[in-house]
């Protein structure tokens, strides 16, 4: 009797057994997982299906962050392997990312040995091209701007920021981690930058916009927010999809306001806890052997004519 | 088993019915992402799948190992070194080690300065120490042209810094800007 039971739930309640629909969706693939996605059929599938086989005019690039090579305590003992096995995974993919974007905070004191050691390891990554941004780990005191900049700052515009283009999406990348008051902050030289930017850019154009500090306030309390950012984000209203990655807060967070969705990213090294759980944003010692489930790394997937990117997010291996 | 034989065959029928219906979605999608494309085609014809600087602008980062840009050299910069906080009225020092909780020593503990206003005699010499896992800095406010410039204090390094005039210093933690303090030195 209970036997029978649990047989009706399992196959009456949505109408097909799991493993029925993780093969159907593997079967119709990209399409079928956009489709279930929109809806809840794919929350009763555990791991979800394969996922979607891009074509090769798609995009997929590729967010790390918040690597913090220089850390020493026991929230991570060894910042350098876990950010070596996020390269490692990112190298595991099975498809080369057009790009690999870190998100900041790459060095933890922002000495040119970090910098140094950061910028070995970024060049092992097999993708075309490494980008980044600056942490407020990356921009301490008088020297780690500087120091920041004669690693990675050749060809950017400022302190520096700058945009790039591919498979007709626009990227632009933003520095908020210098001159900071309380909360990140763009500046009015940025700012100016966006708008001469934005300016020739048709409206059915997909924008993303990296930065380390988010752009919206995630908690202001622990300065997770940009004080200057709601002008970025007014020019961008007109455009019918915008993409903003984010590291800083060292965990997954999506937030969606109007034509706008904001991803803040986990990190390589250790999480934070979430909004005003506990007393700081304080590195989290976790357990033994569960500190990588708190990491990850972040791929991004665009086929060129949808709407949206599809935002993928996975548990560092 | 009675229950199980009566409503087996509606489950078939339901299953097969949904399975119609997913496929008919589908199907529909896919036309509708054809039609996307199109559009998108129309719109933005074969965007560039290479990376190019936007205008006026060279394209930055570096070329990954498979890259096709220019080579890096990752050597550490010339003419930089670990910051030594320099030109400071007074000397401040950084030294990995413990100070006594006294009236002229400041923690930094939970990312907060304790206490957060501390006041002192002038020529007092006063000592932060971070006892957090993170890094922070003692750092006067922008704008105050104020003298306290630590480096990034790990844990357990501190940071003094010798007041030789009266007045209000007030100072923050450069990478965690929330964190805010004040010192107040009296004649």
């Amino acid at each position: 009797m209970t036997d029978d039971i649990r047989d009706s739930n399992g196959v009456g309640e949505h109408g097909m057994t799991r493993r029925q629909l993780a093969r159907h969706s593997a079967w119709f693939g990209g399409a079928v997982i956009l489709t279930v996605t929109a809806g809840e059929v794919i929350s009763h599938i555990p791991g979800s299906a394969a996922p979607p086989p891009a074509s090769s005019t798609d995009l997929r690039f590729v967010q790390i962050s918040d690597s913090h090579i220089g850390f020493q305590g026991p929230a991570n003992t060894d910042v350098t392997a876990t950010f070596a096995a996020a390269i490692d995974q990112v190298n595991s993919l099975g498809f080369r990312p057009d790009f690999v974007m870190h998100s900041g905070d790459m060095t933890h004191l922002s000495t040119p040995a970090q910098f140094d050691q950061v910028k070995q390891m970024l060049t092992q990554l097999d993708t075309d091209r490494v980008f980044t941004v600056p942490g407020e780990h990356d921009s301490i005191g008088d020297n780690g701007p500087i120091a920041y900049r004669q690693a990675f700052g050749k060809n950017t515009l400022g302190d520096g920021w700058y945009s790039f283009d591919t498979h007709g999406v626009h990227f632009i990348a933003l520095v908020n981690t210098l001159h900071l008051e309380q909360l990140g902050h763009l500046g009015n030289d940025q700012i100016d930058f966006v708008r001469k930017d934005l300016a020739g850019l048709s409206s059915d154009t997909p924008i993303v916009v990296f930065s380390h500090i988010p752009l919206f306030a995630m908690y202001p309390t622990w300065g997770w927010g940009t004080d200057d950012a709601v002008q970025i984000l007014s020019m961008l209203r007109r455009f019918s999809s915008v993409t903003c990655l984010n590291g800083h807060v060292h965990q997954l967070f999506t937030k969606t306001e109007g034509n706008i969705t904001f991803h803040a990213a986990a990190s390589t090294c250790y999480p934070f806890p979430k909004p005003g759980e506990g007393p700081s944003p304080t590195p989290q010692v976790l357990p033994a052997g569960r500190l990588k489930d708190a990491l990850g790394i972040r791929t991004v997937n665009y086929s060129q004519g949808s709407h949206a990117l599809a935002v993928k997010d996975e548990k560092l291996a | 088993m009675i229950m199980n034989a009566s409503s087996s065959p509606p489950l078939r029928r339901s299953r097969t019915a949904r399975l119609t219906a997913l496929a008919a979605v589908v199907a529909a999608v896919a036309g509708a992402l054809g039609l996307l494309s199109a559009c998108g085609g129309s719109s933005h014809p074969e965007p560039a799948t290479a990376l190019s600087p936007g205008a006026g602008q060279t394209l930055p980062g570096l070329p990954g190992a498979t890259g096709t840009g220019d080579t890096v050299t990752a050597t550490p910069p010339p003419g930089t070194s670990p910051a030594s906080p320099a030109g400071s009225p007074a000397s401040p020092t950084s030294s990995p080690a413990s100070a006594p909780a006294t009236a002229n020593a400041v923690s930094i503990k939970n990312f907060a300065f304790s206490p957060a206003e501390l006041t002192v005699k002038v020529g007092t010499k006063v000592t932060w120490t971070n006892t957090d896992p993170d890094a922070h800095t003692v750092t006067s406010k922008q704008g105050s042209n104020g003298p306290l410039q630590s480096a990034a204090l790990a844990t357990n390094d501190t940071y003094s810094y010798t007041f030789t005039t009266p007045g209000t210093y007030a100072y923050y933690c450069s990478i965690h800007p929330f964190m805010t303090a004040t010192v107040v030195v009296t004649p």
